[in-house]
C-alpha cells in the first residue's frame, strides 16, 4: 500500500467516528453513576432494593451476553456459577468480616471454576455445550447438601455484614454497591470488547474454521470469553449474597439460570446494551406479575405468571426478531 | 452383595426409564437436529393430565392412556405452532425456543395446579420380590421394564418394518431428496415430535412415583440424567439410547446406595463431563470430517 492510500483510507472513517469510538465506554458509564446516585437521593427504600438488584443482574447478564452473544457459546450454568461466588462470599465474609477481600475471594473462586467448565465447554458447541452447562445447574441443591457442614444444605447460610459507613441507608449502600460492580464490570468488558479479543470472539463464532486460518487460537479464545463470564457471575453472586444477606440453594434454582439466558436474548444478544434491557425486565416483569397475581386474589399466579409471560416473550422474540428488542430499536433508529 | 444385587435391579429398572426418555431426545435430534430441553417439562405436563384424570374416574390407567394421548397432542402443537418457524442457522435458537417452552410449561403448571408436591399413585405395589432371601425386583420394576420394552420394540418395528419408518428416515436423513420423491416431509417431522412426546410422557408416567412426587420442575433433574444417557449413547443412535439410560441409571443406584442419594446429581455431571472430554459426539457416534 502506497503512502496516498493510506492517507486515503484513514481520512476515509470521519475524524468523529473515530474519537467517539474510544471515549464511547466511559461516557456512559459516567453518566449511569451519576444517574444511580441521583436516583438513590430520589426513590424510596424498596426502590432503591429494586435498582440494586437491576445492578446485581446487570453484572452477571454483561457478562453472559460476551460469552453467548459474542461468542456463541450459550451457557445455562450461569447459575451456579453465581451460587459459586455468592457461597465464596458469605463463608469468607462471615470468617473475616471484611467486605472486599470477600468480594476478591468470591471472584477468584468462580473464576476458577469458569476455568475448569470453560476447558471442557471450549470442546462442545450446540446442544451438547447447553447440556453439559444445564447439568452443572441442577447440581447446585446436590453440593449443599452433600457437604452440609459447610453449606448447610437447604437452609443456606446467613450473610453477615458492615453495617453502611454513616448514616447511609442500607439500600441506598446496596444500590451503590450492586452498581459499582456492574459499571465497573461493563466498563471493563466494553473495553475488551473493543480490542482483538472483541474481534476474536465473533470470529469464532461466526466460523470457526476461518477464524482458526485467519490466525486467531479458538480453544483459548472459547476459554477466555467462559471465563470472563464466569467472573462476571462470581460477582454478581456476591452482590445476590450482600442484597439478601443470605445465601441458599432456592436462591439459585434452574429458572435462575433460565431467566439470565431469557434476559440476554430478549434484551439483545452481543450488545451490552441489551443486557442492561434484561437486567431492568428480569426485575420488572416479576414485579408487574405479581402485583397483577395480588390484585386477582389467586395465590397460583405469583411467579408462575412471570414464568409463563417470560417464557411467551422469549419463543416470540425468538421467531420474530432474533436480533432482540436492542436491535428492534436500533434498526427504527437506522431507517429514519 | 445381596444389597449389590438389589441396587443392580433397582438401577435397571431406572435405567429403563431414561433410555426411554433418552430415546424421545434421540427421535427429535434425528428428525430435526433439535434437542428438545422441553421434554421434561412436557413429560410433567403429561403426567399431571394423568393426575387429574385418575383423580376424576378413579382408574389409573384411564389417567394412563390420558397422559400418552396429550403428549401425542403436546408434541404436536409443540411442532406446528412453535418448532417449524425456529431458525435453524445457528443450534442456540432451537435450545433458547425450548427454555422459552420450559418456562411456559411449568408456568401454566404452576398457575393450574400449585407449586406444592403431590403424591402420585403407582398402579402395582412397590415391594421387592425376595428370591432365596434377596430383594429383587418389585412388581412395579416389571411393569417398567415391560412398558419401556414394548416401547423399544414398537419403535424398531416401525423404523424398520414399516412404509411410514422409512419415509420418515428419509425425511430426516435428505429432506430435500425426500420432498421431491413425495415424502410429506413437514408431516413425518410432526409425527416425529408426537411420537417423542408420547414416549417422553409414557417416561414421566414411570418415573414419578418414583421420584420426590408431581411437581412442575419434577423432572428438571430426570431430563439431565436422560440427556446425559443420550449424550452417553451419541446423540444419534437409538441402540446407544437405550444403552446410555442403562448405565446412567445403574450409576446412579451404585452411587446413591453406597454413597448417598445427594451424590447422584454430581455423579451425572462427572459422567458427563467424563464423556463429552473423551468423545465429544458421545461413544456411539460415527466420526465426522475434521473441522481443522
Amino acid at each position: 500500500m502506497t503512502d496516498v492510500e493510506e492517507k486515503r483510507a484513514a481520512a476515509a472513517v470521519p475524524e468523529i467516528v473515530r474519537r467517539r469510538k474510544r471515549i464511547w465506554p466511559v461516557v456512559p458509564i459516567v453518566i449511569g453513576a451519576l444517574l444511580v446516585v441521583l436516583l438513590t437521593y430520589t426513590l424510596p427504600p424498596f426502590r432503591n432494593y429494586q435498582l440494586a438488584t437491576i445492578g446485581a443482574y446487570f453484572t452477571v447478564t454483561a457478562g453472559l451476553t460476551v460469552l453467548t452473544g459474542l461468542n456463541g457459546q450459550l451457557s445455562l450454568g450461569h447459575g451456579a456459577l453465581m451460587a459459586t461466588g455468592a457461597y465464596t462470599f458469605a463463608l469468607t465474609q462471615n470468617r473475616w468480616l471484611h467486605t472486599p477481600v470477600s468480594f476478591v475471594a468470591a471472584i477468584l473462586v468462580t473464576t476458577l471454576a469458569g476455568v475448569v467448565i470453560g476447558l471442557a465447554a471450549a470442546r462442545l458447541r450446540g446442544p451438547y455445550l447447553a447440556g453439559l452447562t444445564l447439568a452443572v445447574a441442577v447440581v447446585v441443591p446436590s453440593v449443599t447438601s452433600t457437604f452440609d457442614e459447610t453449606f448447610n444444605s437447604d437452609m443456606g447460610l446467613s450473610v453477615a455484614l458492615d453495617p453502611p459507613p454513616g448514616t447511609i441507608p442500607m439500600e441506598r449502600w446496596q444500590a451503590w454497591l450492586c452498581w459499582t460492580g456492574a459499571l465497573v464490570t461493563v466498563l471493563s468488558l466494553a473495553t475488551l470488547v473493543r480490542g482483538r479479543f472483541g474481534r476474536d470472539l465473533r470470529a469464532v463464532r461466526d466460523d470457526e474454521t476461518a477464524a482458526r486460518l485467519a490466525g486467531v487460537d479458538v480453544a483459548r479464545t472459547k476459554v477466555l470469553a467462559f471465563v470472563v463470564s464466569a467472573a462476571c457471575a462470581g460477582l454478581a453472586g456476591a452482590l445476590f449474597a450482600v442484597l439478601a444477606q443470605s445465601v441458599s440453594p432456592g436462591a439459585f434454582p434452574l429458572t435462575l439460570s433460565l431467566f439470565l439466558v431469557m434476559a440476554i436474548v430478549i434484551g439483545g444478544l452481543g450488545r451490552l446494551v441489551g443486557a442492561l434491557l434484561g437486567a431492568v425486565l428480569l426485575v420488572a416483569l416479576p414485579a408487574l406479575a405479581q402485583s397483577a397475581g395480588e390484585s386477582s386474589g389467586s395465590q397460583h399466579l405469583e411467579g408462575n405468571l412471570a414464568l409463563v409471560v417470560f417464557g411467551v416473550v422469549l419463543v416470540v422474540v425468538m421467531l420474530a426478531a432474533p436480533g432482540g428488542l436492542a436491535s428492534i430499536r436500533f434498526n427504527l433508529w437506522r431507517k429514519r | 452383595m445381596d444389597r449389590f444385587v438389589y441396587l443392580t435391579f433397582d438401577g435397571l429398572s431406572r435405567g429403563a426409564v431414561y433410555a426411554a426418555f433418552a430415546l424421545a431426545l434421540v427421535l427429535i435430534w434425528r428428525a430435526a437436529r433439535i434437542v428438545n430441553f422441553a421434554q421434561g417439562a412436557m413429560a410433567v405436563a403429561a403426567v399431571y393430565v394423568a393426575y387429574s384424570v385418575t383423580g376424576a374416574t378413579g382408574s389409573y390407567w384411564l389417567g394412563f392412556l390420558a397422559a400418552i394421548a396429550f403428549g401425542l397432542l403436546l408434541g404436536v402443537a409443540v411442532e406446528k405452532t412453535v418448532m417449524r418457524f425456529v431458525d435453524h442457522s445457528s443450534p442456540l435458537n432451537g435450545v433458547v425456543v425450548a427454555l422459552g417452552l420450559v418456562l411456559i410449561v411449568q408456568g401454566v403448571l404452576g398457575i393450574v395446579y400449585g407449586n406444592e408436591y403431590r403424591p402420585v399413585a403407582t398402579p402395582f405395589r412397590r415391594d421387592a420380590f425376595e428370591v432365596g432371601g434377596i430383594a429383587l425386583l418389585s412388581r412395579y420394576d416389571v411393569f417398567v421394564f415391560a412398558a419401556v420394552g414394548t416401547v423399544v420394540v414398537a419403535l424398531t418395528l416401525l423404523f424398520t418394518r414399516t412404509a411410514v419408518g422409512l419415509r420418515m428416515r428419509a425425511a430426516a436423513f435428505a429432506p430435500d431428496v425426500s420432498r421431491l420423491l413425495g415424502v410429506p416431509v413437514g408431516g413425518m417431522l410432526t409425527l416425529g415430535w408426537a411420537l417423542a412426546a408420547a414416549v417422553g410422557s409414557l417416561a414421566g408416567m414411570l418415573v414419578v412415583p418414583t421420584e420426590l412426587g408431581l411437581h412442575p420442575t419434577a423432572m428438571d433433574v430426570v431430563f439431565v440424567s436422560a440427556f446425559t444417557a443420550a449424550v452417553v449413547g451419541g446423540l444419534d443412535s437409538p441402540i446407544g439410547a437405550v444403552t446410555g439410560g442403562l448405565v446412567v441409571g445403574l450409576l446412579l443406584s451404585y452411587v446413591s446406595g453406597y454413597l448417598g442419594a445427594t451424590v447422584a446429581p454430581m455423579a451425572v455431571l462427572l459422567l458427563l463431563v467424563v464423556v463429552l472430554l473423551g468423545r465429544p459426539g458421545g461413544l456411539f457416534s460415527s466420526s465426522k470430517a475434521r473441522l481443522a
